[in-house]
Formats: structure tokens, sequence, C-alpha cells
């Protein structure tokens, strides 16, 4: 049955050994290293037996859980708005938020300036995956094998936004994203980083980030037209 | 300069009127001047985006009987009890103070394509190098037979928010005990495609909470609807039993009414009800016709500007178009408006172009916290607004994701009418 699904090399590993949760952990990164990344995150959250919530949420069973849904603590609205929206933690998202919280959930309440290192990054993450058991053990389960949320090439990145295309495009924004900042329901979109808008909206676009209308709203433009958005946006306050 | 226009819109409708016409002249020595006609979610919409884009280089009059205006979209949510009518009704303050707009409160009677001016009931006349065209609808006379807008306090249509919205829901809640509510729901093209459907949900939540014996029956000419799958599913949810509709396979297309003796009659069968909603065929406002610029009840319009295919000086936005796949709805007027803006401006000061997009979304409340959604884009062909790409809310969804849907309606109000009136 697996087969169906993989590989025959897949097969073949998730045979092999009892221990294929943890194989599998090694393959997103190194997990005794990841345990000294961990120190960074323990000020706030804690893992492992008898976890409990602190200045944030504990980290059991964070692979596969839905976000913002543990009971009991109180979450930022972003957290409760993705959860709805249907967004689950998997190692491509999760990814995306250690590497820029705000990128990802931008009215996150989690401070965290983000890790830029992607080993570190895959490190911790394989760390806190040996916390967490379904569906990421399962092979018909989202694979594991180590993806970034939007791999973005440099050249995309690198693209200068004209502000004053960006200022035109962003009519189509307004009508729901208000330009003071405002959050009545619809997140505000102003001054953010400007790469951090880039990687929000190609996540949109590639469907990664659950959300109908931006993603269809994202799934018509362009490279340039992203980097003017945020470009535009970037610039206000 | 400034000063004058303050007090100028401080005054009266007559007096405006009557000082109007020198007071533009004068204001727009040798600077282009737009005149727009509504200010509802098209015409102020364009209005403020050319006034603020061109930042003091084009004069821009907005011509709107109203200084209240109150808008269509969450109307019914008045109705069913989860907005206060104050809530949807919106001044044009800021549209003068802090954009320097000429608000006129007044009707526009003429337009004269020769000679570029509009004619305003007060008598005064507007020059205009653009005209911007916004009135939304009227109704196309005769379309129910028995009803005419001087029926219209018996039988409400409620399909221009306002008076019309409080006259009915007084009559909903004055409604005897199992008593019925009927609407005579519209044929295509209309207003707001899913707003009666909603309508009927939000009466019925009323009517669930203070008559819940009460009997809804929509009569309808129309096969099928807007968000159909998701108002039926939603109607069997919240409110088994209570809403009939008959559609134009029994008759709902054979439609008159008695306003004096508040009896519908459909295909020969006269029922009594307590309460009638008439939303009868609609067409474009009437100055389209003036103007005109229609061709059968609508006005056409090339959708890489939204200039009249009849008059390229006159620019026409929202439900008054007939522009090719998208609905008559404030978002996408709103939408439009800001396509429209952008020609405005380039003709008038050679600012820069860009290609034309659109978008859209229509939020519906069904019950508390129960919020649909159905939207798409489009982009400008030569023939149409033409529709790329879209998505509905699917039928099973969660109560969260329904509540956020909900949510994220109220967020967008907050959005477009902000972009509307600043």
């Amino acid at each position: 049955m697996y087969g169906k699904f993989w590989g025959a090399a897949a097969l073949g590993l998730a045979l092999a050994s009892a221990g294929w949760a943890e194989e599998q952990a090694e393959l997103i990164g190194d997990v005794n290293a990841g345990a000294e990344v961990f120190e960074y995150c323990m000020g706030c959250h804690e893992v492992g037996q008898g976890a409990e919530n602190g200045i944030g949420p504990h980290l059991n069973g964070i692979f596969g859980r839905t976000a913002g849904t543990i009971e009991g603590f109180k979450y930022s609205k972003g957290l409760i708005r993705e959860g709805r929206l249907g967004m689950t933690w998997q190692l491509e998202n999760l990814d995306a938020y250690l590497e820029n919280p705000k990128a990802l959930v931008s009215d996150t309440r989690m401070s965290f300036d983000g890790l830029e290192e992607p080993k570190e990054r895959a490190d911790v993450l394989a760390y806190l995956r040996q916390f967490s058991d379904n569906p990421q053990n399962i092979p018909e389960a989202a694979p594991t094998a180590r993806k970034h949320e939007v791999e973005l090439p440099p050249e995309i990145l690198a693209i200068v936004g004209d502000p004053e295309y960006g200022e035109y495009l962003s009519t189509e924004c307004t009508t729901c994203h208000q330009t003071d900042g405002e959050y009545d329901g619809i997140p505000a979109i102003i001054a953010w980083a400007e790469d951090d808008f880039v990687v929000a909206m190609h996540a949109y676009k590639r469907k990664i980030r659950p959300h109908p209308v931006m993603q269809m709203m994202a799934g018509r433009l362009s490279d340039e037209e992203i980097a003017a958005l945020a470009a535009y946006f970037g610039g206000l306050e | 300069m400034k000063l004058n226009r303050r007090a100028f819109i401080g005054t009266g409708a007559a007096a405006a009127a009557a000082l109007s016409a020198p007071h533009v002249r004068a204001a727009s020595h040798g600077k282009p001047r737009v005149v727009v006609i509504g200010g509802g979610a098209g015409g102020a919409t364009a209005a403020r985006y050319i006034a603020k884009d061109s930042k003091g280089e084009i004069d821009v009059t907005l011509i709107e009987p109203t200084r209240m205006y109150y808008t269509c979209f969450f109307s019914n949510l008045y109705i069913g009890g989860f907005r206060e009518l104050s809530s949807i009704g919106h001044s044009y303050g800021k549209l003068a103070s802090d954009y320097g707009i000429n608000v006129v409160h007044d009707w526009a009677t003429g337009v004269d394509r020769d000679a570029k001016t509009v004619t305003l009931a007060g008598g005064a006349v507007l020059p205009y190098d653009r005209l911007i065209l916004s009135p939304g609808i009227d109704f196309v006379d005769g379309a129910v037979p028995g009803w005419d807008v001087t029926a219209q306090n018996k039988m409400p249509h409620a399909y221009k928010a306002g008076s019309q919205s409080e006259l009915l829901k007084a009559q909903l809640e004055a409604m005897p005990e199992g008593g019925t509510f009927a609407m005579i729901a519209p044929p295509n093209p209309y207003r707001c495609p899913p707003g009666p459907y909603e309508r009927v949900s939000m009466v019925a939540h009323l009517l669930k909470a203070k008559n819940p014996t009460a009997k809804i029956l929509i009569v309808d000419p129309k096969p099928k609807f807007s968000k159909q799958g998701l108002f039926e599913d939603g109607w069997n949810r919240h409110y088994g039993g209570m809403i009939e509709r008959i559609g134009p396979d029994f008759g709902g297309d054979k439609v008159s009414v008695d306003p004096d003796a508040m009896t519908v009659t459909i295909d020969g069968a006269v029922e009594k009800v307590d309460v009638c909603n008439v939303i009868p065929a609609m067409k474009a406002g009437r100055i389209c016709e003036i103007a005109g610029i229609n061709e059968g009840n609508w006005a056409p319009v090339s959708g890489h500007t939204m200039q009249s295919r009849v008059d390229e000086n006159i620019h026409v936005l929202g439900d008054a178009t007939n522009q090719g796949d998208m609905p008559k709805s404030g978002f996408s007027a709103n939408s439009q408006a800001k396509v429209a803006a952008m020609a405005v401006r380039g003709a008038l000061t050679g600012s820069k172009v860009f290609p034309a997009k659109f978008s859209n979304t229509c939020w519906s409340l069904i019950d508390t916290d129960d919020g649909v959604k159905v939207g798409a884009t489009y982009e400008a062909t030569d023939e149409k607004i033409a529709k790329v790409d879209g998505f509905i809310s699917q039928v099973g969804e969660d109560a969260e994701l329904r509540q956020r849907t909900y949510e994220e309606s109220v967020g967008w109000y907050a959005g477009i009418t902000s972009d509307m009136f600043g």
C-alpha cells in the first residue's frame, strides 16, 4: 500500500528500521546540534515529557498540529487566523516561521528575530521533530524531506520594485486592507520589510499559504509586480 | 479659495446649486475639470483617487443628492439585526476637507455631451473635461405589474439603502404572528447577485427569533441564483421549513402584486401576504439614459479605461455599466473606479497608465457567524472585462472557517468604506 504513494526506495526505508521516525528526523538535520539551538527558544517554550505552556505554547506534537490550537494558551489573532484557515505546522512552514516569524504570520506575538542560518533551523527542527509523531511518521502524509516554504531564487529577491507601479497595483489590495494599518478582521500590510512581503506573496502564489482570496490575488501577480507592491507598502507608515 | 469651498459645502442644497457654477469655473481656471455623478462605491472612490493622486492638478466635483450615504452592502445585516443603520451611513466631509473635492449635494438632471456640461436640478451648469457617471440602478417601469415607485411605502424594494431599509425592517418587526413575508426577486442582471438571498437569510434570522411560525415566500423569475447551493444548505441548517421558493417552473416568472390589497398573484393564484419586498428588474441610473449613452438598459464601456463606448469623454462605473463578466457589486464598482481614475489622470495630466486589473469578492451572511463568499479576478480584453480566476465557499466547511469568513467581511467593510470616503 505504501508503494502506491512512495517509490520502492522509500518503501525499503520505511520497512528497514524500527527507528524509522528517528531516521526521518535525522534527514531534517542534526538532532544534537538542534538541542543546542533550542536554547534560544527555552526562555519561552518547553518541549518533552511534562512540557507546559509558558510565555509561548509547549511544542510537543507541533508537527501536524493546526496552528493556534493548544487549549489554554492565549494566541495572537494572527496564529488563530492561520489555524482557522487550515494552516497546520509542517516542516516547510515551520522552517519559514523560524527564519522570520512575521513574514509568515504578520501579526504573531512571537518576538523572535529569526534564525538566519538554514542549518540551525534544520537542526532545531530535527530536535523538535523527536517530540512529534503523527502525521509526519506516516508515509502517506506530507513528505518529511527538507523543503523551504518557498525557495525563492536570489534573483527574485533582488528585483527592485517600482513603487509607482506598486501604488497602482495596491489599489486592488486597499479595498480590503486599510492603508492606515487598522485591523478590523483583515490584517494590516503596511511597513513590512520588503523581503518578508515578497516571500509571503510568493507563498500565496504557490498556494502554500491557505487563504483562497489571497491565493487568487497573488496567483496573477508577476515577480516584478510582487516586488513593486513590496516597495510601495514597505514605504507606508 | 479653501474657505469658500468649506462654506460652500456647509450651505443648503439650493444655495449650493446657485453658487456652484461660478465657483467651479473660477476654481478650475486652467486646471482640467472632472465631474463625478454619484457618490457610491464607484463615484466616491473615483473622485477620491483622482483628487488624491493628481495632487491638486485636477479639479474634482462630486455630485451626490444625499448628504448621508447608506451603503447597500451590509444593509441586509441591518435588517437581520447585525448592524445599526448608523454604522452603514457615511458622510462626504473627508472627501471635501482632506482631498479638496467639491462635494455638491444636488441632482444631476442633464448632460450636454457636445458642450461638455452637466446641469443640476438647482440650475447650475458645470463644465467638464471628463465626466464620470456612477449612478447605480433604477427600476424598469412595469417590471412587476401592479407595482411602481409610488407603492414603495406599502411594498418596499429596500434595494437602495436608508429609509427603505428602515421601512422594511419595521414592517417585518410588526408582522402578525405566523404571517407571510414575500419577496419578488429580480431577473438578471441586477445589483448584488447574492443580495436577495442574503436578505432572505437575514429576514429568516429576524423572524426565527421574533416570530418563529412566520413563513417566507420567494417568488423568483430565475431558474437558479448566486451561491444557490450555499444558501439552500444554510437555510436547511438554520431555518428548516421556513423558506419556500417558487421558481419559473411553478410560475415564479408570472407574478403581479396589489399593494393596496397586500396580495401577490403567481401564475393566476392569489396569495395574501403580510410584508412584501418587491425587487423589480433594473436598469442603469437614469442619468445614463439622459446622457444618451445606454444600449438597452445599460451603458456599454471599454474594460481598458471604463470609457463609454458611445462617448470617450464619459467614463461609466459600477452597476450602470454593461462591461462583461463582473457582477454588479460595490466591490466591482470600487475596483472599476481605480482603473477609470488612472485612465482619467493619464488623459488629463499625462500620468503613467498601467494595464487594467479588476477583482471582486462578495461575502454573504446566512446566520450568526455563518459567512460565505465568492470572488474572482478579471482583466480587460478589447471585447469586455473577462474573468481570469475565481473561487467560492464550499458546502460543509467547518464552523470556524465560516466565522472567519464573516469576520473577514466585517474587515472588508471597514476597508472599502475607508477606500471610498477617506
